[in-house]
């Protein structure tokens, strides 16, 4: 029984990867379209008025699974890095690549969004809370790692680079976190949580799911849509590029 | 492998005593930033009291930054590094001798030099002795975690600003520990709780950051 269903190497080369994300940007797209609009409508027209916070509280719906992607897609971001650094593949390096623009983007929506529910419900536009500050800290290290891909012009080179600061960074995330939140509660005591846990109702659960799914799909479609700008970029000397149909208008 | 580690202090030490301006400069920086505070604060003794430790410790990682960007750079343009990333000798024993070096040249002037811009800032005998504790347990860990960023930036323009952006956010903890293990003192709190967690990061960036770092020369270096 050595016959595998489907090869997955075979997609590890940019060629084969860069026809099937073209198939797949499409269909993640529509997903994306789908489920960011049901769920915008109902956190707006279907979740009901939080009884403490009033409407105020709807720009839940997009802060959290925004400040979960920001999470996710550095873990995601990492374990690409590991892969490209213990296979060699090419691909690898570039989905992480493709992936850090849309990880900051999401730590900085979940910032810029905490920053507007904060100021109503606790009159501050920015306190120093755990969370948010090791969300500041994650924003930083997606823009090191950013900034680190963008000096080095040596694309071998800025991949493994890059690869190793991200492995770095997950290795360190944890310990930031911690030390940050027994340092929150040194100074300030038991000030603001946003910790809620299970006192949030179904519909509105329900709600936040159908947003991060969205955003999950919107992730997909936008990092597979850069990773093939990546590749075109980077086997722009090639002949299969030359002969892709879409490099035959000119 | 004790001998290679040896060997490569103590060169790395040789050399940084001919050049003592570099060992100076990183030292007056640190004098100049911690200094500079009160003046744009003012002198209210109270204040100055309360931002000590937090000054003292950002100083020392600031510091300790724009040391980094020499670690590596000119065994990287003579040569030296591809010799020792060919040598026999694990890589990790002798990036532990070239952090051990660095520290030694430029890390532990810092510590000593504390206790004096402490008394600046009027913190009590017990609080300086932990400020040097504390800065005795964490700046080597600082040029532990930043010889990661030095050994990734080698070679690359605008290295010393790129290396901060790295590695400032990964030296956060130790900041937080390292400061706040001063001001539980003051404050009475006890700091024994915060220098066993500096003592802890010290440890574990023993243990791993020579591992990043020998992975990334061997990328840098390639």
């Amino acid at each position: 029984m050595s016959s595998r269903l489907i090869n997955w190497f075979k997609f590890s080369s940019p060629p084969a990867f860069y026809d099937l994300a073209g198939r797949m940007v499409p269909w993640f797209t529509v997903i994306a379209v789908v489920l960011i609009g049901v769920g915008l409508y109902m956190s707006f027209f279907v979740a009901p008025t939080d009884y403490k916070q009033g409407e105020g509280y709807r720009i839940i719906f997009v802060h959290v699974p925004a400040a979960w992607m920001s999470m996710f897609i550095y873990v995601i971001m990492a374990l690409w890095s590991g892969i490209g650094l213990v296979f060699n593949t090419r691909l690898s390096a570039m989905m992480a690549q493709a992936l850090a623009p849309t990880g900051a983007m999401f730590t900085f929506l979940a910032l810029w969004t905490g920053a507007f529910w904060g100021k109503p419900m606790w009159g501050a536009w920015w306190v120093w809370d755990a969370r948010l500050t090791s969300e500041l800290i994650l924003l930083f290290l997606y823009i090191g790692f950013i900034a680190l891909q963008g000096a080095i012009d040596d694309k071998r080179r800025a991949d493994r680079a890059g690869a190793i600061l991200a492995l770095v960074g997950v290795v360190n995330i944890p310990i930031i976190y911690y030390s940050v939140k027994w340092w929150n509660t040194l100074h300030q005591g038991a000030s603001v949580s946003i910790s809620k846990g299970s006192s949030m109702g179904e519909v509105m659960l329900i709600t936040m799911l159908i947003m991060a799914l969205g955003f999950w799909a919107y992730s997909i479609a936008v990092a597979l849509m850069r990773v093939r700008s990546i590749i075109l970029e980077r086997d722009r000397d090639t002949t299969w590029v030359s002969q892709l149909p879409e490099m035959q208008v000119r | 492998m004790f001998d290679a580690f040896l060997a490569v202090m103590v060169r790395d030490l040789v050399l940084a005593m001919r050049r003592k301006t570099d060992v100076f400069s990183t030292l007056f920086f640190f004098v100049i930033v911690v200094s500079l505070f009160p003046l744009g604060i003012g002198p209210e003794m109270n204040t100055l009291r309360l931002i000590a430790p937090g000054v003292v410790w950002v100083a020392a990682l600031l510091a300790s930054m724009l040391a980094l960007e020499r670690l590596f750079a000119a065994d990287y343009d003579d040569g030296t590094l591809e010799q020792m990333l060919l040598a026999p000798q694990p890589l990790f024993i002798l990036v532990l001798g070239k952090v051990a070096a660095h520290w030694l040249a430029t890390g532990l002037p810092l510590v000593l030099m504390a206790p004096l811009l402490g008394l600046q800032y009027d913190l009590s005998a017990d609080a300086l002795r932990i400020l040097l504790y504390s800065l005795l347990l964490g700046t080597p860990a600082l040029s532990l975690i930043g010889a990661i960023g030095a050994a990734l930036t080698i070679g690359l323009r605008g290295g010393g600003v790129l290396v901060s952006l790295l590695v400032l956010p990964l030296c956060i903890p130790i900041l937080i520990f390292g400061a706040g293990a001063v001001e539980a003192n003051v404050s009475g709190l006890g700091e024994q709780g915060h220098i066993f967690m500096l003592g802890a990061l010290l440890v574990l960036s023993l243990l791993l950051a020579p591992l990043a770092t020998a992975a990334a020369l061997r990328v840098s270096a390639e």
